[in-house]
C-alpha cells in the first residue's frame, strides 16, 4: 500500500551538494550536515520534503573522536519512515550548535535537555536555561568525562561485588573527597538559587496594557507546585498573571531527575529493562516495548509468534489502565474528588492483577526479554484475560460514559478550553492522543507499525476539534480500538516458543545506531541506543512523550484562566518519572 | 433539561452503592463469608466483582499468585543429619546480572590448594537497593537463589541480610512456587537420569 508520498526518495546529498555528506559508519544510517548549513537543510527537510514532524534532538559524545554530535529524528504526519540528520562538532567549549527552534518550536525543551546534559549551545534559542539539572549546577553530566557521586566503575557489572564481595554502604565510600565538583567557592551551607531571576524574566509579559489610556495593572507571578497535590508527581510552574489570565508559563522540572540515561549508559543491556519500568510508571509494559523492540533492531533478531502476541495483549491492556487513570486523575483536577477515579482504579487493580499473575510484580513489570518475553501466560491469567476483555471491560467502560460524558459541569470545564490547533501540534512534536485529538490521525501503531500492528484491524481513534473535552473523549475511543485489538490478538494468539533466543545474562549487540519508538498510551515513546558492540550500550536516549508534549503546554493555555491550568496537566497525561528521568 | 448529564451519573453511583448491598445480602442468604475469607477475596478481584471492592489489609490480604516476586532468598536442601546444603556454588552469575548491583559473594577458596571451592563464604543482598526484578532467580543456573513472597518486611533498620538470614528451605520454595518447584525438579530427575544413563552406557562402552 505504498503511496508516491511514503516512497518518494529523499536525496539530500544531490539537493545540497557539499553541504551534506552521507554518514559512512557502519551501522549508521543517515546524513551529516554542515554546521553552517543546518539551519538551511532543516528548512527544506521541513519544507520541500515534507517531514513535518521533527520527534528527537539529542546530542552524543564521541570522546575518542573529540566529537560532540547532535543528532535529529524527522518524520512525515502521513507515515513512513522516517530521515536522520545529524551535525559533527569539535568537542571544545563552547560547543555551539544553531537552534532549530524556529523551524520546529518542539525543539525548545529537547535543545535545553542537550545544553543541560552534554553543554551544547544551541545559538539562537532565546531561552537556554538548565531544564533537568538545577541552576547551581556544574558541568554537563552526559559527558562521557563527568563522573557521578559514588563513581565505581565505567560499567557494570562491578567488580568489587564478586568473587571477594563485601558488602559496603555507599555513604561510607565518601563522596566528597573523589567525584562530586562543585562550583568554586560552593558552600551549601549558604547556597542561595540566584538563577531564579531567569525564569521569572523568561515568563512571557503583556506590554500592550502599558500604553495611555488603558488602566495600569501589574503582573503577579505565581509559582504552582513544586508540591502538587494531584498526583502527577513534582512539577513546578511559574505562571505569570494578569488577575486571573495566563499571559506567560514555564514548567519548572527536574525534581525527578536521576539521569535515567546515565544509568542505562552504565548498564549492560539485559539490566537496563527493569529501569525502563520506571520511566513511565503507569505503563512498564509499553516502557519494556519500546526498549526491547530498539534493542531488538540493532541485534536484528526476530521475535517469537507468540511472544508478538503477548507483547501486543499486555501493550494493549497497559493502554487500557493508562487511560482509565486519566480518566480517573483528569476528575480530581478537576476537583470530583475521588469517587470516578476510584471507579477507574477498580478496572486498573483487574488489569495489574493480570500483570502480576504473568510477570510476578504489578507496576515494575520487567517481563520483556530481547527476542520474546519472560514467560508464558498462566492458564488462569489468560481466562482472566479473556473475562475482561469479552466481558468486563466493554460494559464498564460504557458506564464509565454515562457517569460522565454529560455530566453539566464537566462539558463545562472542558468544552472549548485549550484548544491546540492540528499546526500548532505537529510544530511542537506533540503525539500521542492529545495529537489525533486535534485531527491528525497520526498513531505508529498505523503510520509506522512495529511488532505485529499491521495484522489487526482496528481504526486510528480521532477527534476534531482539540480542546479538552475532545482529549477526553479521545480515550474512551482509544480504549474501545485497544479492546478491538485485544479480541483479535485472544483470538489469533499461537501455540509455541516464548522467546526466539536461548536465555542468556549477556547479549551481543552489533556496534551501529538504532531509534526505535512504539505509541505508548501518552504518544510516541522512543529510545536512541548507539552501541560500540562492547555489552553496554554507549549512548542511551529516551524520548519521552509526556516531556516533549509539554513543549505545547505554554501556547495551549496562554489566555486562559489559571484555574483551568490544573486541568490541561492532567489532559497531557504527564507522568513525572518519564518527564524527568 | 439542565441536570440530565449529573442525575444520569448519580444513577450509577446510586447503583454501585446498592450493589454492595444486595451483593452482601446474597452471599449471606447463600450462608457464605464475603470478608476474611479467600473465597471472598478471590470474588472482590475476579470480572463479577461489583459493589465493595476493597481488601482490609492488613486483617485481609489478597492471595498473591505464584509468579510474584519480591526480594530473592537462597534455596538450601536438608541434608541427611539436618545440615543446610545450600544450593548456591557462588558462581557469581547473579551479582553480575543485578541491575543495582546489590549482590556480594564471597567465593571459598580451598585453604590447601587455593582452589575455589563451590560454596559460598557469605551472601550479601541490601534489600533497601533490591528492585525486586527477579533476574537472579531467572538467570541463576542452580535453581540456588529464587523470589520470596513475604512482602511485609517493612522496619526501622537498613536490611543488609547475610547468608545465614537469606537461607530458607526448598520445601519453603516448594510451598510458594508449587508449580516452579514440580517443573524444575522434573527437569533436574530428567537431567540426573540422562548422566546416570551416559555414565552405564560409557561403563558399558569400555
Amino acid at each position: 500500500m505504498a503511496t508516491p508520498v511514503l516512497t518518494q526518495t529523499v536525496d539530500l546529498a544531490a539537493r545540497f551538494p557539499g553541504k551534506v555528506s552521507a554518514d559512512a559508519r557502519p551501522g549508521y544510517a543517515g546524513i551529516i550536515v554542515n554546521k553552517e548549513n543546518l539551519v538551511e537543510v532543516a528548512t527544506a527537510v521541513r519544507d520541500e520534503f515534507g517531514f513535518d514532524l521533527l520527534t528527537a534532538v539529542t546530542g552524543v559524545d564521541y570522546i575518542a573522536e573529540n566529537k560532540m554530535e547532535v543528532v535529529y529524528h524527522a518524520y512525515k504526519t502521513t507515515g513512513g519512515a522516517g530521515l536522520v540528520f545529524r551535525v559533527q562538532v569539535e568537542r571544545v567549549d563552547p560547543i555551539e550548535v544553531p537552534s532549530l527552534i524556529n523551524i520546529w518550536p518542539g525543539v525548545d525543551f529537547q535543545e535545553r535537555e542537550a545544553w543541560d546534559l552534554y553543554g551544547i549551545k544551541f545559538t539562537g534559542h532565546p531561552d537556554l536555561r538548565r531544564i533537568l539539572m538545577w541552576e547551581g549546577f556544574e558541568g554537563h553530566p552526559l559527558r562521557k568525562d563527568w563522573k557521578e557521586p559514588f563513581f565505581e566503575e565505567e560499567v557494570k557489572p562491578f567488580k568489587s561485588r564478586w568473587p571477594d564481595g563485601q558488602h559496603t554502604f555507599a555513604e561510607n565510600k565518601n563522596p566528597f573527597r573523589d567525584n562530586l565538583n562543585f562550583p568554586k567557592d560552593f558552600d551549601p551551607e549558604k547556597y542561595v538559587v540566584d538563577k531564579e531571576e531567569d525564569l521569572y524574566m523568561s515568563l512571557e509579559r503583556d506590554t500592550t496594557k502599558d500604553v495611555e489610556g488603558n488602566m495600569k495593572t501589574d503582573h503577579i507571578v505565581v509559582n504552582m507546585g513544586p508540591h502538587h497535590p494531584s498526583t502527577h508527581g513534582v512539577l513546578r510552574v511559574a505562571v505569570q498573571l494578569d488577575g486571573e489570565t495566563i499571559i506567560g508559563l514555564k514548567p519548572v522540572m527536574g525534581y525527578l531527575h536521576r539521569n535515567h540515561d546515565k544509568i542505562g549508559e552504565r548498564n549492560t543491556y539485559l539490566q537496563n529493562i527493569p529501569y525502563t519500568d520506571r520511566l513511565d510508571y503507569f505503563n512498564s509494559m509499553s516502557n519494556n516495548f519500546g526498549y526491547v523492540t530498539t534493542v531488538e533492531k540493532l541485534m536484528k533478531i526476530p521475535v517469537a509468534e507468540r511472544a508478538e502476541y503477548i507483547r501486543v495483549i499486555m501493550a494493549e491492556l497497559s493502554r487500557i489502565q493508562n487511560h482509565l487513570i486519566f480518566i480517573g486523575m483528569l476528575m480530581n483536577d478537576l476537583g470530583t474528588m475521588y469517587t470516578p477515579s476510584l471507579y477507574a482504579f477498580e478496572e486498573r487493580e483487574l488489569v495489574l492483577d493480570i500483570f502480576e499473575a504473568v510477570s510476578g510484580a504489578r507496576m515494575m513489570c520487567n517481563y520483556f526479554r530481547f527476542g520474546g518475553v519472560v514467560r508464558d501466560i498462566p492458564d488462569f491469567a489468560m481466562q482472566k484475560i479473556k473475562d475482561l476483555v469479552f466481558e468486563r471491560l466493554p460494559a464498564k467502560t460504557d458506564e464509565m460514559e454515562r457517569f460522565l460524558n454529560e455530566n453539566e459541569i464537566l462539558v463545562a470545564r472542558l468544552k472549548g478550553i485549550h484548544v491546540l490547533n492540528a499546526e500548532d501540534a505537529i510544530k511542537y512534536s506533540v503525539t500521542g492522543p492529545v495529537l489525533r485529538a486535534t485531527g491528525v490521525p497520526y498513531d505508529l501503531r498505523r503510520a509506522d507499525p512495529y511488532s505485529i500492528y499491521d495484522r489487526f484491524d482496528f481504526d486510528v481513534a480521532v477527534r476534531q476539534n482539540g480542546d479538552m473535552m475532545d482529549n477526553y473523549l479521545i480515550r474512551f475511543d482509544e480504549i474501545r480500538q485497544s479492546l478491538r485489538i485485544l479480541e483479535q490478538a485472544i483470538k489469533q494468539i499461537p501455540q509455541g516458543p516464548i522467546n526466539s533466543q536461548k536465555a542468556a545474562y549477556q547479549v551481543r549487540v552489533p556496534a551501529g545506531e538504532a531509534y526505535g519508538r512504539i505509541e505508548s498510551p501518552k504518544g510516541e515513546l522512543a529510545f536512541y541506543i548507539v552501541s560500540n558492540g562492547k555489552p553496554n550500550a554507549y549512548r542511551y536516549h529516551v524520548r519521552p512523550a509526556s516531556f516533549v508534549n509539554l513543549t505545547a503546554v505554554e501556547s495551549m493555555c496562554k489566555g486562559s484562566k489559571i484555574a483551568d491550568f490544573v486541568a490541561l496537566l492532567a489532559m497531557l497525561d504527564i507522568v513525572m518519572g518519564e518527564l524527568d528521568r | 433539561m439542565y441536570g440530565k448529564g449529573i442525575l444520569k451519573g448519580l444513577s450509577v453511583t446510586w447503583k454501585r452503592f446498592w450493589d454492595t448491598y444486595t451483593d452482601d445480602i446474597s452471599w449471606m442468604l447463600r450462608g457464605k463469608k464475603r470478608y476474611n475469607s479467600d473465597e471472598g477475596i478471590r470474588h472482590r478481584s475476579s470480572k463479577d466483582t461489583k459493589g465493595i471492592f476493597t481488601v482490609q489489609y492488613p486483617e485481609e490480604q489478597l492471595i498473591v499468585p505464584e509468579e510474584f516476586r519480591y526480594v530473592p532468598f537462597l534455596v538450601y536442601d536438608e541434608g541427611a543429619d539436618g545440615k543446610k546444603e545450600v544450593r548456591c556454588t557462588s558462581c557469581g552469575i547473579c551479582a553480575k546480572v543485578c541491575p543495582p548491583q546489590c549482590i556480594w559473594i564471597v567465593r571459598t577458596n580451598d585453604p590447601s590448594t587455593g582452589r575455589p571451592v563451590p560454596v559460598p563464604t557469605d551472601f550479601f543482598v541490601d534489600m533497601d537497593i533490591c528492585m525486586n526484578c527477579g533476574f537472579c532467580a531467572e538467570y541463576c543456573p542452580f535453581d540456588a537463589i529464587k523470589m520470596d513472597h513475604d512482602f511485609d518486611i517493612a522496619s526501622y533498620q537498613r536490611n543488609v541480610y547475610n547468608l545465614e538470614k537469606l537461607m530458607k528451605p526448598a520445601s519453603y520454595y516448594a510451598g510458594i512456587r508449587p508449580e516452579n518447584y514440580t517443573r524444575e525438579e522434573e527437569a533436574r530427575k530428567a537431567k540426573e537420569a540422562a548422566k546416570a544413563a551416559k555414565a552405564e552406557a560409557n561403563a558399558a562402552a569400555a
